[in-house]
């Protein structure tokens, strides 16, 4: 609107006029478009989310007890991080986002490869690959937890008839957080796939064939078109996986709680903890802990991803 | 040869994908229909006895049917909470796709601050406290629209980019303006961009486990990811109604999924790629 009015701008006799002309351009889109439609949104999305966000930062300070608060200054956060079983949380959390998101781009842009080529049973394959995503994290968890028992779980029956001696997955503290990892992966893998999927269908043609000319074959095809053309959907991947990683809770509450000890915790799990115990204003300091690993990750990666998209 | 080739890759594939992806799911059916004893070993063997009417009967009866309770829960919630964010947040995509300038620039940010920043749990809770909505219905309503909307806001957006602006002048000239505009013209036009958001924001509300644990607990109001969350403590022995009550809150997902599958892949690719 703005734009249109300024390159119409041309004599000095025509000014007034334009001005008027701006305004009443304005007023109407005043009317047609009324700030007043933001309204309803808005109010809840201020009052429910950023109130409590803002508030955090003040209550994070405090000793709370939701109905009075002490101001503690940083005790919290020296807390966080002093304490052997809170900061592990710090470290598993980032160990949780890298795995899944790493994996999740991998594993989702070979099914996607996969399941853009040439396969009989293609529609069916992506049905199967992407239910999961609509499954409940709960139920997934459980069903889970079941198969990754010791001694009776189907994963270890498996793995015996190969003569593997599988550990106590969800037992023991070196492989907790990763199986409740690779299960994440399982479950979360259909949704990066028909990401790729909807990448690599984007894709013209015409660069498939121009490999073909060349004689390129199937690697050529996808070294030199399908991996640096599919960029965006990699980007999207990443940083859905990273956001989604980070703030994970559920997975990891219904396989783990958090154990064996303290060893599979997230920082999304110490918060649900610590308000459990009532130690309200430690809690909040761990979402403010959250609140700032998820920016100073997800902000640069954006940036730095977005870059690289505008450069290929 | 090739084609041979083909057949056999295609064979691998499908066996793995079968594997990985079915055998899990079968190993909830199996177990949901297996009596109480034999379920324990949780295992794949076939059932020595199928009291599947008997499990369901028990898993809704338990605790004064807590699972139906729940079920009517997690439907008003959905409902409620999906009908909010589909008009709530077509309403505001409508004037942040037509009206550039400082306040759009700010609800801009203000969406994706939404998608990215893990919401305050505990002043939440706080603030709730405080408008009386802590452990209610409309307050956990109220909280999944707040975390929704972002999401629904950025498909609307996309979509209404493609109505042409020549449309509102039209119907500027026969006087409809404002509230008018959007629910007399604009809003009707949506329809297919809000059949996928009362899609995918129905799947993510009803299997929503974090914010009514959080802002919602207490067995007279749980929803039905809570009573398995519940029954996962209660039944640590009957693993058959612990899987029963499984398959039963799969069913209304696995539903919309048979039915709506490309709308929601659709969605969901959408809302990822221009987020």
């Amino acid at each position: 609107m703005t734009k249109q009015a300024a390159g119409l701008r041309t004599g000095p006799g025509q000014a007034g006029k334009q001005q008027g002309h701006a305004r009443a351009s304005r007023k109407r889109q005043r009317a047609a478009y009324p700030y007043t439609l933001y309204l309803p949104a808005a109010v809840v999305y201020l009052v429910i989310f950023l109130v409590p966000t803002v508030m955090a930062f003040y209550f994070a300070l405090t000793r709370w007890t939701l109905f009075d608060s002490t101001f503690v200054g940083l005790d919290n956060f020296r807390d966080f991080f002093a304490e052997q079983n809170l900061r592990i949380g710090f470290v598993n959390t980032l160990f949780y986002a890298v795995v899944t998101s790493g994996l999740k781009v991998v594993l989702g842009l070979l099914l996607g490869v996969l399941l853009t080529s040439k396969l009989r049973l293609r529609g069916f394959l992506r049905s199967v690959v992407f239910f999961p995503v609509l499954v409940s994290t709960v139920a997934v968890g459980i069903t889970f937890s079941a198969l990754l028992r010791p001694d009776t779980g189907l994963v270890n029956r498996s793995l015996a008839l190969f003569g593997i001696d599988g550990p106590d997955w969800l037992g023991d503290a070196n492989t907790a957080l990763l199986s409740v990892a690779l299960v994440d992966v399982w479950k979360g893998v259909g949704f990066a796939t028909v990401i790729y999927i909807a990448g690599i269908l984007s894709i013209p043609r015409d660069y498939y064939q121009a490999v073909a000319v060349d004689g390129g074959g199937a690697w050529h095809r996808f070294r030199h078109v399908t991996l640096p053309l599919s960029w965006p959907a990699t980007y999207s991947v990443i940083i859905l996986s990273f956001i989604g990683g980070l703030r994970s809770f559920d997975l990891i509450w219904t396989m783990t709680r958090g154990g064996p000890g303290f060893t599979s915790d997230t920082i999304a799990s110490i918060i649900y903890k610590q308000y459990q115990a009532g130690f309200f204003g430690l809690s909040t300091a761990g979402n403010v802990i959250l609140f700032v690993v998820v920016t100073a990750i997800v902000v640069p990666l954006n940036y730095f991803l977005g870059k690289r998209q505008v450069a290929v | 040869m090739r084609a041979l080739k083909r057949v056999g890759a295609e064979g691998i594939a499908l066996v793995l994908a079968t594997v990985i992806f079915l055998v899990p799911f079968s190993f909830m059916l199996l177990t949901a229909v297996k009596d109480e004893v034999q379920a324990e070993d949780l295992d794949f063997a076939w059932p020595s006895e199928w009291p599947v009417v008997q499990n369901f009967t028990e898993v809704i009866e338990a605790r004064d049917y807590v699972l139906l309770r729940a079920f009517v829960n997690s439907t008003v919630l959905t409902v409620a909470s999906v009908a909010l964010i589909v008009v709530f947040a077509a309403m505001a995509a409508f004037v942040l796709q037509r009206r550039a300038g400082k306040v759009s620039k700010l609800a801009d940010f203000l969406v994706l601050s939404g998608l990215i920043i893990p919401p305050a749990i505990v002043p939440t809770i706080w603030l709730l406290k405080g408008l009386g909505l802590f452990k209610t219905m409309p307050g956990l309503i109220l909280v999944e629209v707040a975390f929704g909307l972002s999401y629904a806001v950025l498909l609307f957006r996309a979509f209404i980019a493609a109505i042409p602006r020549e449309l509102d002048e039209a119907a500027m000239i026969d006087g409809c303006t404002g509230l008018t505009l959007f629910f007399r013209v604009i809003f009707p036009l949506l329809r297919p961009v809000t059949i996928t958001v009362i899609l995918t924001t129905s799947v993510t509300v009803f299997n929503d486990f974090v914010n009514p644990l959080y802002f919602l607990p207490g067995d007279e109001n749980a929803t039905v990811q809570l009573t398995l969350y519940n029954f996962q403590s209660q039944y640590s022995t009957q693993w058959n109604l612990l899987f029963m009550d499984i398959v039963l809150i799969t069913i209304p997902p696995l539903l919309l999924f048979v039915f709506f599958n490309r709308k929601i892949v659709a969605g969901m690719t959408a809302g990822a790629i221009k987020g």
